[in-house]
């Protein structure tokens, strides 16, 4: 293809980089930030950012090239928070990562906020992209890919999915096109939490636990380079975005394999908790969870 | 008050050009001046006559397959790290398939994407009720951020375009499919949210949008020859709504028809209903289709069964004449 050249994309060396401690420990504190911020804003959703929490530490402190004292540089990596509900989550990060004030997150769903229930790109400095309606997400994203393509820049984009909106039609168009144009600047990341909103009827009851089957073989048929990994286990999701950055001539699904309200346990696996706003005493007891967490950053490894 | 809307003087109705001829000869004329500009297509570049532009600039043609959700979202995309992306495709899929993309990736982020629905009204090569777009106007009308054009010929279109690639937000730009004749003289100025005096006149105002502003300077002529004295005014833009003009003429003729080739709902007679109802109201007839969907059929018996010949307009013109008021 005339369109295609090629380009040379910065590979994070293992100099520099944080440790996984370190990057555990900062997944404690967002889960922290999360959870105290959707509290007091008395509204929110939990389940989401909570899953998404580490794959989100790992993209800003470990994979993604931005400045957060030049949002608008034409050469940062692009980041697309598809499931925008899961808002609290990407804020709680930018803030660390010094987008803006951690005070700010106070504002989160207040009135004149720039933290927006969903992300809007108009209102708030490193937000690449407008979301909260599902599935619409990946396409901005090929967009971008294709972009950086046809001016020859060095960045990659990243999108992170949920598993219920890959149910979108949408999804599966842009995922086509992506493979189409062979875009292996372009990273998914799918949340698979496995436990969406509401649900789908089955044989003999009902069930939370199937929002779509074998996400693995859908992209891969759909032309995607697939790789799975433990999305909360540092190690194991350096190691599956290493990879995708790594790989050519395709766009790259990395299929993280979550559980929503991670890091809590009395939220964990439980559905109430997709949109629920803790009280006084489960706010005390969330952060009691995870302050503990810090001093066992991995505890499965 | 001053009366700054222009009159112009249309010239004898030349041979007829297709629009969207014109708009791929543009799109390529364009591209020499505008390196940033791209096209996206949704598989129908040999009907919108993108095809001529992909022939001209193959690296700048992209091709987006029968996915026009997709290629909103794309699109967007590409406008962020600064391509102007034009769309190709029907005005029925554009304005309805991709609505909510159009409305979450574009217009409320306020992204330099050309929204170009081909193919628009009841003339759709005999296609019918899923081809022809009865409630793109409505829409883009009511989403914040999006300038809505409708132009009356190739000369018209052709200012359209390049005040749109002046322009960095999203424009919805109203295209038709059949050759219709030229009405502008060469050297005659676009002005987004402009409307266009084509004819003066006492007794009637008439005003057109889009290829049926033709028809309706066929109507005056027709009124003319009935002892009616119609002034026509041309709004080649919905949005922003030149209401000054609007009111000017329910002002001088007491009574107003609009007509479009398009639903009563929502559209131009609905804009100009709003205008005056709220400044100056002003009793009026509006001709277009009247809530209803197409069908497939021939162009005259289309225009002849859902009511947008010159001689509905004419009508309409003296039916709101012999109205008690």
């Amino acid at each position: 293809m005339t369109m295609r050249a090629e380009r040379k994309i910065a590979f994070p060396s293992d100099e520099g980089r944080r440790s996984i401690p370190e990057l555990t420990a900062l997944s404690a504190e967002a889960r922290r930030l999360i959870v105290r911020y959707v509290h007091r804003a008395g509204a929110g959703h939990l389940g989401g950012p909570l899953s998404a929490a580490d794959l989100l530490i790992s993209l800003y402190f470990d994979v993604l090239r931005i400045d957060p004292s030049q949002p608008d540089w034409p050469q940062r990596d692009r980041f697309i928070l598809s499931k925008g509900h899961s808002s609290i989550g990407l804020y709680a990060v930018l803030a660390m990562r010094g987008f803006f004030p951690v005070e700010e997150l106070d504002t989160f769903d207040q009135i004149d906020s720039r933290l927006q229930g969903h992300p809007d790109m108009t209102k708030l400095p490193g937000l690449d992209m407008s979301t909260g309606s599902l599935g619409q997400g990946l396409s901005p994203g090929v967009g971008m890919a294709l972009g950086a393509q046809l001016r020859n820049l060095p960045f990659r984009t990243w999108v992170m999915l949920g598993d219920g909106e890959i149910q979108e039609g949408q999804i599966w168009e842009a995922a086509f096109t992506a493979a189409r144009y062979e875009l292996d600047n372009l990273i998914a990341i799918l949340d698979f939490n496995g436990l969406p909103q509401f649900g789908w009827p089955q044989a003999g009851g009902f069930t939370r636990n199937r929002p779509i089957d074998d996400p693995a073989a859908k992209f891969s048929a759909f032309g995607w380079h697939v790789v799975e990994c433990d999305g909360h286990d540092h190690k194991s999701i350096r190691a599956a975005f290493d990879e995708a950055m790594t790989h050519r001539g395709q766009p790259t699904l990395v299929l993280a394999h979550t559980v929503k309200g991670k890091g809590v346990s009395f939220m964990e696996g439980d559905f109430n908790w997709h949109a629920k706003v803790p009280t006084d005493a489960e706010l005390q007891q969330a952060l009691a969870e995870l302050n503990a967490t810090v001093s066992h950053p991995n505890p499965e490894a | 008050m001053i009366d700054a809307t222009t009159l112009v003087s249309p010239i004898s109705m030349g041979k007829p050009v297709a629009m969207r001829e014109t708009w791929g000869q543009c799109l390529v004329d364009l591209a020499h001046r505008y390196s940033d500009l791209l096209v996206l297509d949704g598989d129908l570049a040999n009907s919108t006559r993108a095809d001529i532009f992909a022939a001209a600039y193959p690296d700048r043609f992209l091709e987006m397959g029968i996915a026009e959700q997709n290629m909103i979202g794309i699109a967007a995309g590409l406008a962020t790290v600064g391509y102007v992306p034009w769309i190709s495709t029907f005005a029925a899929f554009l304005a309805k398939r991709a609505l909510d993309q159009i409305r979450v990736v574009v217009a409320q982020p306020g992204l330099n994407v050309k929204l170009c629905g081909s193919y628009s009204g009841i003339l759709t090569g005999k296609t019918g009720k899923t081809h022809q777009a009865v409630q793109d106007l409505a829409v883009f009308r009511s989403m914040p951020g999006v300038v809505t054009i409708a132009p009356a010929d190739a000369v018209e279109l052709r200012g359209a375009m390049d005040a749109m690639m002046e322009m960095t937000e999203p424009v919805y730009l109203r295209l038709t499919r059949d050759p219709s004749p030229t009405i502008f003289p060469p050297d005659h100025r676009f002005q987004l949210g402009r409307a266009v005096l084509l004819r003066e006149g006492r007794d009637v105002g008439l005003i057109g949008t889009g290829v049926q502003t033709l028809r309706v300077l066929e109507a005056a002529e027709l009124l003319a020859t009935e002892g009616v004295d119609a002034a026509v005014l041309h709004l080649p833009t919905l949005k922003p709504l030149d209401l000054h003009a609007i009111i000017q003429l329910a002002d001088r003729t007491g009574g107003i028809v609009t007509a479009e080739d398009y639903s009563v709902i929502g559209g131009l007679g609905s804009a100009v209903a709003e205008t005056l109802a709220e400044h100056r109201p002003t009793p009026m007839r509006r001709v277009g289709w009247q809530d209803v969907y197409g069908e497939s059929g021939p162009n005259d018996a289309l225009l002849e069964k859902y009511g947008l010949t010159p001689g509905h307009v004419a009508a309409a013109a003296h039916e709101l004449l012999q109205s008690p008021g």
